[in-house]
């Protein structure tokens, strides 16, 4: 669980709160000095959408109403990010539109749209022959308390009729629960849950019981499944958290699926982009 | 926010009673409330759709087939039972830092808009916090909050059942001060004291537990439950154990405690 103040620490209790101090201040009305830090605070975690000026200008054509998105495609975290960044963006016409600017303990994005592949960010990318599909890269981390923000504003101003959702994300395999232990079945590989409205075939196995997916993921998901969207998500169960070829090409059969068929056309020079991708974001120790 | 499953209407919940579970030590409440949904095989109504607790998504919970285990489920949901007069509402995850307060309204509102008859807490709190008295009698306990009826007040104590005791504020210095102390209670005693000034009808049942196997804890408070509320309707009096049995543990019990252990371990 993370705190305010940077450092990230296991909930020691299952108790709903975690200190008996918090059950006194629960109780407690709430300082003017607490109550001037909390919304302090509250005002600088705010998640901010930031349209480029040419996009921004057809949302606000449409007079005020919300943008028409067919289909729209989030990679949580480097790897899902990397998959799409050498799968999709490669093999078509995107470009950027707008990013995430958010702060929290352990990233703050820039105002830029030209990122490094080892920055966190957020950006927004729009298919320049079909202005209706939208794909998202977040690498940045965003927070228990900003989810349900972000969630707000980038929903927000899409259309939701006709709109299908795919999230594509990755997690550390000591996350998976199986009879067996982990050690023995071989990683990575990929899981799916799917929203009540989502017909389509899958190209995996679904997500079982009793496992659970947390985060932006599982905040995507469960919007689309109180707001009846069709969606999915596909989870990679991993052993390596860093970017990693081998946990990228895990991700590969979700480009048969409907919603990426179509986006996908040549992708002969990914494997290029891939290798390119890593050698510049490969950490070189000093002995190199 | 509730969220009906289809998108229709609010269904109608006037006279119900709204069942919940405080996110509490050793989850006991959420335990208990997973009991009751799944013996009675309630069905899905609706989402509590809010931004005070943490997102986390899964496969139906419940699940008894292949087919209703692709069921998603997410971190609040709302259950029914008509003929029963019953509705559940289970948490599966816990509150975001700082938004307890803002829950507690969200909740009472809904609430009040959906003119449930009362609200039925499950709640639990620290076992290593009792005070000699406690620690002698049972380790259950029941609040009532002012507008509750006199009938239930008189049947909790036909039933034996003993009500939490207050504590002095301030010990040793003014003893006549007595206030609710719920350690490890979460939103307990926030939602209580709300309600009372809110004219609410709650009950509040806990157990006083340790962190570690909860289900034999979740067990004994699903029948304390049972006791006075029936909603099993098999009811069999004399042994814990056998009364015990009658509770159906959901599918999603498995692996409480983590993977298979790896066998070059032996």
């Amino acid at each position: 669980m993370a705190t305010f103040f940077g450092e990230v620490v296991a909930a020691p209790s299952r108790a709903g709160v975690d200190e008996d101090d918090e059950d006194e201040a629960l109780a407690r009305e709430e300082a003017p000095e607490d109550r001037e830090i909390r919304l302090e605070l509250e005002k600088k975690r705010e998640v901010h959408i930031l349209w480029n000026t040419a996009f921004s200008a057809t949302i606000e054509s449409s007079s005020d109403n919300p943008f028409p998105c067919s289909k729209f495609i989030l990679g949580v975290g480097q790897n899902a990010a990397a998959f799409l960044s050498s799968f999709v963006l490669n093999s078509g016409d995107w470009e950027v539109v707008g990013s995430i600017k958010l702060w929290n303990e352990w990233s703050r994005t820039s105002n830029t749209t030209s990122v490094l592949p080892t920055d966190s960010f957020c950006l927004f990318y729009r298919l320049i022959p079909d202005p209706t599909v939208l794909l998202c890269q977040c690498t940045c981390f965003v927070a228990e308390d900003q989810q349900f923000q972000w969630l707000e504003k980038v929903f927000g101003c899409m259309q939701k009729t006709d709109l299908q959702v795919a999230v594509l994300s990755t997690s550390s395999i000591t996350d998976y629960k199986t009879l067996e232990s982990t050690l023995t079945i071989s990683s990575p590989f990929l899981k799916v849950l799917k929203t009540k409205e989502f017909k389509d075939n899958i190209c995996c196995s679904l997500l079982e019981q009793p496992n659970i997916v947390r985060d932006l993921p599982a905040a995507v998901l469960s919007y689309c499944q109180v707001w009846q969207i069709p969606a999915v998500l596909y989870q990679c169960y991993t052993d390596i958290i860093k970017l990693d070829m081998v946990t990228i090409e895990t991700f590969k059969p979700v480009l048969s699926s409907k919603i990426l068929k179509s986006l996908v056309k040549d992708i002969s020079r990914n494997r290029e982009t891939l290798v390119k991708l890593m050698t510049t974001t490969e950490i070189n120790n000093i002995y190199t | 926010m509730f969220v009906s499953c289809d998108g229709s209407a609010r269904p109608d919940f006037k006279d119900f009673t709204l069942l919940m579970p405080a996110v509490s030590v050793g989850n006991i409440g959420q335990l208990a409330i997973d009991l009751v949904i799944s013996t009675l095989r309630m069905t899905k109504v609706g989402y509590f759709y809010t931004d005070c607790l943490v997102p986390m998504v899964g496969n139906n919970p419940y699940a008894t087939t292949e087919e209703n285990a692709t069921e998603l489920c997410i971190n609040a949901e709302v259950y029914a039972m008509p003929p029963k007069e019953l509705v559940v509402l289970q948490i599966r995850s816990p509150f975001i830092k700082n938004k307890y307060r803002h829950f507690c309204e969200t909740l009472l509102s809904w609430v009040k808009s959906c003119r449930f008859a009362k609200v039925v807490l499950l709640s639990s709190s620290h076992a290593y916090q009792r005070n000699d008295h406690q620690l002698r009698t049972t380790s259950l306990r029941y609040l009532l909050s002012p507008a509750v009826p006199k009938p239930v007040q008189d049947l909790m104590q036909r039933l034996n059942w003993r009500e939490l005791e207050r504590v002095a504020a301030f010990p040793g210095v003014n003893d006549d001060e007595k206030v609710f102390h719920i350690p490890g209670g979460g939103i307990t005693k926030l939602l209580f004291t709300e309600s009372c000034s809110k004219g609410i009808q709650m009950v509040v049942l806990l157990k006083f537990c340790s962190e570690g196997d909860n289900i034999p804890d979740a067990l004994v408070l699903a029948d304390y439950l049972n006791e006075w509320l029936q909603v099993t309707t098999y009811q069999q009096s004399g042994c814990s154990s056998a009364q015990s049995s009658k509770w159906k543990m959901p599918s999603s019990w498995k692996l409480l405690f983590g993977s298979g252990l790896p066998p070059a371990l032996f």
